[in-house]
């Protein structure tokens, strides 16, 4: 789904965030990248939703290379992708209901149509009470799961989140994982960058670990491994990997 | 399993045509618009009547202008020939010249005022009727009135007004022209005049409009990055701007037809007392239909094209990081 080779980002004042960076997601997996902050964590998430462009080496998404997409498509691009942020980056000035339904009216889908996807959203982060309701009147949890929703009412095929716990206590945080994780189920892959190694140990997921730019440590490489992640992924009705 | 559910519903969803989804969208785009501006209706207020005054400025000169050549309309008779014959020709000699002039290329027409009829017309208007009666003979000569083609320039008035002064049968020809054809260049150069200052105010029009989106652009930055990050197209965030600029043009050029009109109700009355003073039915012209049009088509347009200017400066900067 995702394969990065040998990028590297320089910014303009000369500081390399990547250096030679390469991995591998396939499809259907759920993959954490881990690392400090200045890791390059976020860097590799804007080149794969194309915030930005890598200085050299070449990311592909979904069989596209990244650096043969013009200016002009990337709209197109970026609604193939469901992104979720740190700060949710919620629009306070509409309903819940018209920022989970953003994508929709983005892409044109008919008002009906899109009723009834955002509703299935909604329902499936638990939120269809508060559907009228302007997102800074929820907590910061509930808010993060309206930016989840709105992430993936289009059915993307790719999830990714940037720090989607940065601002949420234990808990909470577990909540939204285990959201993450029944998307993840049904065959969406979710990469999401996070610091919050308590959290992520607790769901046994492949572990991509950052450092100065280049993989440190991927889980994958270790065959125990991997083979506990394919047992936490049968879909054959098991009891939730969480306790 | 409440995923799945969520897949089926999606399936069974019936799809709309994309031209509904395209005429809803604008619908929702143009309303949305509409309700910014409503939103905020005292900054919106001023904004409209600002560019109305700026259309309302050309559009009541020109209305000036076009009554000045409605009244000025009424003076054709002022370029006239009036060709005094000699006392000795006779009135068949008159008929005779009166055809031969008639035939010239520079000259419409010519009507002969018999002497006889000069006659009876002064004694019925100048009161002297009485006094007349006492004269021997009628001392008026007969009279061509003769009008020039219409496509007449000033030389081409001076040549007509010497060949017929050198008639033998003339005996003097009075024209009392320069002043209308003065008038008449005058009007044509304010009218130009007001074309170059047009132009000029709708270039402020669209410095007007193009600001306000321009701000309008800055106080939506944060929805502007998100709807761009989540994958939305130029076109799609352009859209509603240049909503707002057509509504800002739209209700510009209303309000100025409003201004305009209003003006011209008050200046009515005097108007009509004025033209009572000379004895004339005169009213003022207001604008008609299609001069209304184009000054809410103007509007409307240089809103479109002020938005779209602020909209291909601002908007594409504004990208997220």
């Amino acid at each position: 789904m995702i394969q990065v080779e040998n990028v590297v980002k320089r910014f303009p004042g000369g500081q390399e965030a990547l250096r030679g960076l390469s991995l591998i997601v396939d499809k259907g997996e759920m993959v954490f990248v881990t690392g400090h902050s200045g890791a390059g964590k976020s860097t590799l998430l804007k080149l794969i939703a194309l915030i930005d462009r890598p200085t050299s080496g070449q990311v592909l998404v979904d069989g596209q290379n990244t650096r043969r997409i013009p200016r002009r498509r990337i709209p197109a691009y970026r609604r193939q992708i469901g992104m979720v942020f740190q700060d949710h980056k919620l629009l306070n000035d509409r309903p819940v209901f018209d920022n989970v339904a953003l994508p929709l009216v983005i892409a044109g889908v008919g008002r009906r149509e899109a009723a009834r996807k955002v509703r299935a959203a909604l329902d499936q982060v638990d939120l269809l009470r508060k559907e009228k309701q302007p997102p800074e009147t929820l907590s910061s949890g509930e808010q993060q799961r309206v930016g989840i929703a709105r992430a993936i009412v289009s059915r993307p095929k790719l999830l990714i989140a940037d720090e989607p716990t940065g601002n949420l206590d234990p808990d909470l945080s577990l909540e939204v994982m285990r959201i993450f994780r029944r998307f993840n189920e049904v065959g969406v892959t979710v990469l999401i960058a996070s610091h919050d190694i308590a959290l992520i140990d607790q769901l046994g997921c492949r572990r991509i670990r950052l450092e100065n730019g280049v993989v440190q440590q991927d889980d994958e490489d270790e065959e125990d491994f991997v083979a506990d992640y394919a047992e936490n992924l049968r879909p054959d009705g098991r009891p939730d990997p969480w306790p | 399993m409440a995923v799945r559910q969520h897949r089926d519903a999606l399936s069974a969803a019936r799809r709309s045509s994309p031209l509904t989804i395209w005429l809803s969208r604008h619908a929702s785009n143009c309303l949305g618009a509409l309700g910014r501006i409503a939103r905020q209706p005292f900054a919106s207020f001023l904004t409209i009547l600002v560019i109305a005054v700026t259309l309302a400025l050309p559009a009541s000169m020109h209305l000036v202008i076009k009554n000045a050549r409605s009244v000025s309309g009424g003076w054709d008779s002022a370029l006239d020939f009036s060709l005094y014959l000699k006392p000795g020709v006779t009135r068949t000699q008159a008929e005779r010249l009166a055809d031969i002039i008639e035939q010239r290329a520079d000259v419409e027409t010519v009507t002969l005022i018999p002497a006889d009829e000069a006659l009876a017309e002064f004694k019925a208007q100048s009161g002297f009727g009485a006094a007349l009666d006492h004269l021997a003979e009628n001392p008026l000569p007969h009279t061509l009135v003769v009008r020039p083609g219409s496509a007449m320039t000033g030389l081409s008035v001076t040549l007509l007004n010497e060949e017929l002064a050198n008639l033998p049968e003339t005996d003097f020809v009075q024209v009392d022209t320069e002043w209308v054809q003065r008038f008449l260049v005058i009007l044509d150069m304010l009218q130009r005049a007001i074309t170059i200052g047009s132009l000029l105010l709708g270039a402020a029009i669209i410095v007007i409009i193009g600001n306000t989106i321009r701000l309008d652009i800055q106080n939506r930055r944060e929805e502007i990055e998100v709807t761009k990050l989540i994958g939305a197209s130029n076109a799609f965030v352009r859209r509603p701007f240049l909503y707002s600029g057509l509504w800002y043009g739209l209700g510009g050029g209303t309000l100025a037809l409003i201004l305009v009109g209003y003006g011209v109700y008050m200046l009515d009355a005097p108007a009509g007392r004025l033209a009572g003073l000379y004895n004339s039915a005169y009213r003022l012209l207001s604008l008609d239909l299609r001069e209304s049009l184009a000054i809410i088509g103007t509007g409307v347009l240089l809103g479109l094209v002020g938005s779209w200017l602020a909209v291909a400066r601002h908007l594409r900067r504004i990208e997220p990081r």
